[in-house]
């Protein structure tokens, strides 16, 4: 954080529900009183392709973009998608990760490689690096949208309100629009932060 | 129902900047507004169809939405008008001469530029327009400002009879930041038309007099400029750049040197010239940032007043922080310390079609037919061009496909004269501009083989209606045009009008290779919807029997995501050479069991499963 400005960059792929969590991310911090900017490239996302949504949020905020090396906080949805927006990350940053892993078609077919090891080429650049399987803590509460609030909860002791703020936002949320799925989203929440004080 | 839709004055709220221009569109009282889709422009007309009391509807094009809003305006209503940066081009025949007859009821434009190209197949600079048109441009720089200035562009259309252009880019309509509203709605009831055809019909004897009033008008909008509120300098201590900025580049400056003296420019055509002299005397030297070209800056430099902006600048894609804070400490001579950024060397992700896209079996198809000359359109099917299939070989504009197309026919080269060529559209950009291309066509004995993929919906922009679809902007059921009929209607002979089920693959290949053969031109037209639509319907998935695979890879070609390479093998061939076997696999969470794949497959290793064979497995890398 730099002059009381928190700067979160949330990545993954078009479909994963990235923009969702920034909104919230977003929702939250205004609700908390700061001035607050969200901002993505969304045009193609949805087929397939590389999403990135900045959350911006602190007294007064400018300009919408978190620059290379100015992002505090680096939210993955999946695990190549996290290395590639390393770059993002200052040096003294946290990445939460997912280690989900998608292939896209030019790497299925042989045109790239997947990298071996995102993880440890995380870790190994010196960021402080927590990475969980969320798909699996989803399919063990028996729904793989889930995987939005886990990675939510995994982040919420790195904001600068208590986690119980996001976790309440999140739960009236859903109690407004889809009730029947506010507990078990209370829930990921709770395992999702259990989840993110692992390290890697 | 959308709580902002409902929310009261002074109440604050995330907001997108096309989100904040339907609330203020609602605000000013507007009864008609109308919009073709077109990324970063979508939402503005989505949002505003949350608005009940708003007339609102996707017009075919954007020239046809302008002219619409401008028939409402006649009629004494607040209109507007919403289209990307490319649409503007399409509406212009439309504004140029309706900016000299003027307006009754505020008109006004939306323009969103993609600067930096995200979703676009150019970059303009709106801007042009206002000083083409003689038009007032309003340049917000945030939702807020998105908001404040879509209301204010409404009295100023009024006040000035003029239609108003609030030029937005990529980075106002989709940031989301806080808006207070500041009102509700002001009803702004129409007086009805009042017949007057001096003013309204635009011979040339009735034009003419609108030339000097025209010129008027800029007079006394220019003079407005120089006293309008949304032309402000902000004072700063650091005094050896001032900055003259409009748009979101504001930000980027605000952001990048906080201390520096910075003139943001809100009604920035005509621009303050005067109000800029007199800040430029305040600082050591004045830099221009605005996205993109060097309009203000040219017009500051021919007013006489020193300024730098695009020799330190880039003419192209966004000013951000990142850009402006090297640029500009090189002009102080300074050295720019830039954090070393971390590395990291990632594969590209492109954007793909989708598992069971009903484009990919035309693309097969066209990938394994040789001698094509394959003219493409705007949509979905424009990544056509990329792997695997490598059949798409042009992409202009929305509709170009046919005409150029019948123009490549007409104009064959030598190399050309083997060649059958191909146009491929859309349904959505067939009825926004393709229909003239097959008249044309038609009318001048052309020899083109159409593919009319027909998904029933505007997919890339997210899958909206249009009028092949069968509902308009609302939801709501409205009439669906027949292709095979409208095809006919313009001459294409019946016989050469064929449709297709793009999932069966042996027929399609079948079908067009046929077409191309004929010496007349032929419309295929396909009959799936987008896959990402509530129209398509889902089946169970399909899986590869692993005895089965003979690893020939061909359902590898057909390029859908939920198919990947399990293994590969390299063996020796009869002849001694060697061979590379590609097993597949397929992901039974991605693929719908649209059975497209199962036409590729020789040896009927691609089966469906069954009912209590469905397993969920974790996606592979």
């Amino acid at each position: 954080m730099r002059d009381g400005i928190i700067n979160i960059l949330v990545v993954g792929i078009g479909g994963q529900g990235v923009m969702t969590a920034a909104e919230m991310l977003a929702r939250t911090a205004l609700n908390q009183g700061y001035d607050v900017k969200k901002t993505e490239v969304a045009g193609m996302a949805q087929r397939g392709g590389v999403v990135s949504s900045h959350v911006r949020f602190g007294p007064r905020i400018y300009s919408p973009q978190i620059d290379a090396g100015e992002a505090d906080l680096l939210i993955g949805f999946e695990a190549a998608e996290a290395l590639r927006w390393l770059p993002w990350l200052r040096p003294t940053g946290v990445a939460m990760v997912n280690t989900l892993r998608i292939a896209p078609p030019v790497v299925s077919v042989g045109l790239y490689d997947y990298p071996a090891d995102p993880i440890g080429q995380l870790a190994a650049s010196g960021v402080e690096v927590h990475a969980f399987d969320a798909g699996a803590i989803a399919e063990q509460l028996g729904n793989p949208k889930l995987v939005n609030s886990i990675m939510l909860g995994a982040i919420s002791d790195h904001l600068p309100f208590p986690a119980d703020v996001l976790k309440t936002a999140i739960i009236e949320g859903f109690r407004a629009y889809k009730p029947k799925l506010a507990e078990v989203n209370a829930q990921a929440f709770d395992a999702g932060r259990q989840a993110g004080h692992t390290d890697r | 129902m959308n709580a902002v839709v409902h929310a009261k004055a002074a109440s604050r709220h995330l907001l997108s900047g096309n989100e904040a221009v339907a609330r203020a569109a609602w605000e000013a009282g507007v009864r008609v507004a109308a919009a073709y889709p077109g990324t970063p422009a979508t939402e503005i007309l989505e949002n505003i169809a949350l608005y009940p009391d708003i007339y609102s509807e996707w017009s075919v094009n954007e020239k046809v939405a302008v002219e619409v809003a401008i028939g409402a305006s006649l009629a004494g209503s607040r209109a507007l008008a919403a289209m990307k940066h490319v649409g503007m081009n399409v509406a212009s025949d439309a504004f140029m001469t309706q900016s000299l007859a003027g307006v009754v009821g505020g008109l006004v434009l939306v323009v969103a530029d993609d600067v930096g190209l995200s979703s676009s197949q150019n970059e303009q600079d709106s801007r042009y327009w206002g000083r083409f048109g003689h038009m007032p441009i309003l340049e917000p720089a945030d939702s807020q400002e998105a908001y404040e200035m879509t209301k204010m562009a409404f009295d100023l259309s009024e006040q000035y009879e003029t239609p108003v252009i609030v030029r937005m880019t990529t980075r106002v309509c989709h940031v989301k930041a806080m808006v207070e509203f500041t009102g509700e709605r002001v009803e702004h009831p129409a007086a009805g038309f009042q017949k007057n055809p001096q003013r309204w019909v635009m011979t040339p004897a009735n034009a003419k007099p609108r030339l000097a009033l025209m010129h008027e008008r800029d007079r006394q909008l220019r003079a407005l400029s120089e006293t309008s509120e949304l032309n402000t300098a902000y004072v700063g201590s650091d005094r050896r750049i001032g900055f003259v900025t409009s748009g979101p580049a504001f930000m980027h400056v605000r952001e990048a040197f906080p201390n520096a003296p910075v003139l943001k420019l809100g009604f920035s055509h005509p621009p303050p010239l005067e109000k800029i002299r007199a800040f430029a005397a305040t600082v050591d030297t004045l830099v221009v940032v605005e996205e993109t070209e060097a309009l203000l800056e040219t017009e500051i430099r021919a007013a006489g007043i020193a300024v730098q902006g695009k020799e330190l600048l880039p003419r192209c894609g966004e000013l951000a922080p990142s850009v402006l804070r090297p640029a500009i400490k090189a002009l102080l001579g300074e050295l720019h310390e830039a954090p070393k950024p971390l590395q990291a060397g990632v594969f590209p992700r492109p954007p793909t079609m989708c598992a069971s896209c009903p484009h990919l079996g035309p693309y097969f198809a066209l990938s394994h037919i040789r001698n094509l000359n394959i003219v493409g359109d705007i949509g979905c099917y424009t990544l056509g061009a990329g792997h695997p299939w490598n059949a798409l070989d042009t992409c202009t504009c929305m509709g170009a496909s046919l005409s150029m197309a019948h123009g490549m026919d007409k104009g064959r080269g030598a190399s050309d004269e083997q060649k059958h060529i191909v146009a491929v559209i859309g349904d959505s950009t067939f009825l926004h501009m393709g229909m003239q291309g097959l008249l044309n066509m038609i009318y001048n004995r052309g020899n083109v083989t159409v593919l009319l993929l027909d998904n029933r919906s505007v997919g890339m922009t997210g899958g909206q209606e249009n009028p092949g679809t069968g509902q308009n902007l609302h939801g709501l059921p409205a009439p669906r045009v027949d292709f095979v009929k409208l095809a006919e209607g313009l001459g294409v002979r019946p016989e050469r009008i064929r449709t297709v089920d793009p999932y069966e693959l042996p027929t399609i290949v079948k079908l067009v290779r046929e077409e191309i053969k004929m010496e007349e031109p032929s419309v295929i037209i396909t009959t799936r919807p987008c896959s990402l639509t509530d129209r398509f319907e889902r089946f169970r998935p399909y899986a590869v029997v692993e005895d089965l695979c003979t690893g020939c890879g061909n359902c590898i070609d057909l390029g859908c995501p939920a198919i990947s390479v399990a293994r590969r093998e390299r063996v020796a061939t009869k002849s001694g050479k060697s061979r590379e076997l590609v097993f597949a696999r397929i992901d039974p969470n991605a693929c719908t069991g649209c059975h497209m794949c199962a036409g590729t497959c020789a040896p009927a290793a691609i089966v469906q499963q069954s009912q209590d064979s469905v397993v969920r497995i974790q996606p592979h890398a």
